[in-house]
């Protein structure tokens, strides 16, 4: 088990690598980008990226805005 | 005759570029159409779990996105939110956007330098948010901007080109579009920034506040393509201190005939000889 930081929300998850948790709770993993702990995660190791203990995720999309 | 705005390695037809925000979803589709607009802004937001509608459903297709840094605070992250954006699948154009200042919502010229040098050396297309000051310009210029985005006014205020002589010393000095970025609030302020030269108008507040939003779009666009046409026809002089006649100068009463002197003014003969203008 893992205690993280998903959007600011404390959470704690089980062992799930970056897309297998978008994956698993609902996001769109094309319209998705990922922050782990200050760093983008290209969009070709989400799959391999590992989300460990104290790690701090920020999940973002696009949205409207000038 | 082409008249392209060329922005780094690419083209476009329309002038007029749309930020996105403040309107419903179910809107965008038809203002960028009545707009005839080819370069639309988005920002980059946590997202919530679960089946959220997408802005990028509501994209007509062929629009060119311009991801922008809201949100950022200094030079680093707007790196950070722009390599966000390009994971998103973008493209590389961004608007670079760094306010520190919460009232009137002003972009940072120095840290905007820095992150235009960053994001440029990053392979970004890197159109700066700015303060309309030409030293800086010509800094963002010599980082690797590929367009400078001055400000008319703050954000979001509808008050137009507060900024009208900035925005020209730019226009003549600057061998880049101009794009007159925040503060535009009604179709002929837009018109007056092409008339002036600049190479394209982003509009946003102005369109989402109107009471009819889709035929502001249509009037924006319609106005942004006056003021450019304009321009390429090269204003008219301007006379300071007299008139001119736009008829014939040449009288027809016979009572006073009217000649044009050597100095361009028209000299009437009044019956009795005398002389005035």
């Amino acid at each position: 088990m893992a205690s993280v930081r998903i959007n600011g929300e404390d959470v704690t998850i089980g062992d799930e690598t970056v897309s297998s948790y978008l994956s698993s709770h609902g996001y769109d993993l094309s319209r998705t980008a990922v922050l782990l702990n200050g760093k983008v995660v290209p969009r070709s190791s989400i799959g391999s990226a590992r989300i460990e203990d104290g790690d701090v995720l920020e999940v973002v999309s696009f949205v409207g805005g000038g | 005759m082409s008249d392209d705005l060329v922005i780094g390695k690419k083209r476009f037809k329309s002038r007029f570029i749309l930020g996105s925000g403040k309107f419903s979803l179910e809107m965008t589709d038809k203002v960028i159409r009545n707009g005839g607009v080819e370069i639309a802004t988005l920002a980059v937001r946590r997202v919530n779990k679960g089946g959220q509608e997408n802005v990028l459903d509501y994209m007509p297709e062929g629009v060119t996105l311009l991801p922008n840094t809201s949100g950022a605070r200094n030079a680093e992250e707007a790196l950070t939110i722009a390599q966000l954006a390009r994971e998103l699948g973008c493209g590389d154009m961004i608007k670079i956007e760094i306010v520190r200042d919460t009232r009137y919502l002003l972009p940072d010229n120095a840290e905007t330098i820095k992150a235009v040098k960053l994001l440029s050396d990053d392979g970004f297309t890197a159109l700066p948010y700015m303060m309309p000051d030409l030293t800086a310009a010509r800094d963002m210029a010599s980082a690797g901007a590929a367009a400078i985005m001055p400000l008319g006014a703050p954000i979001g205020s509808n008050r137009g080109l507060l900024t009208r002589d900035f925005i020209r010393m730019m226009v003549e000095e600057i061998d880049l579009p101009i794009i007159v970025d925040a503060g535009i609030g009604r179709p002929s302020q837009a018109c007056e920034a092409m008339e002036m030269g600049c190479g394209a108008v982003m509009a946003n507040t102005a369109i989402a506040t109107a009471s009819d939003v889709p035929a502001m779009a249509t009037a924006f666009r319609m106005a942004i393509e006056a003021g450019r046409l304009a321009y390429l026809s090269g204003p008219g002089r301007v006379l300071e201190d007299r008139g001119e006649a736009s008829s014939p100068l040449t009288g027809f009463l016979g009572e006073r005939d009217g000649v044009q002197g050597a100095d361009g003014r028209l000299r009437l003969h009044a019956a009795h000889g005398e002389h005035r203008y």
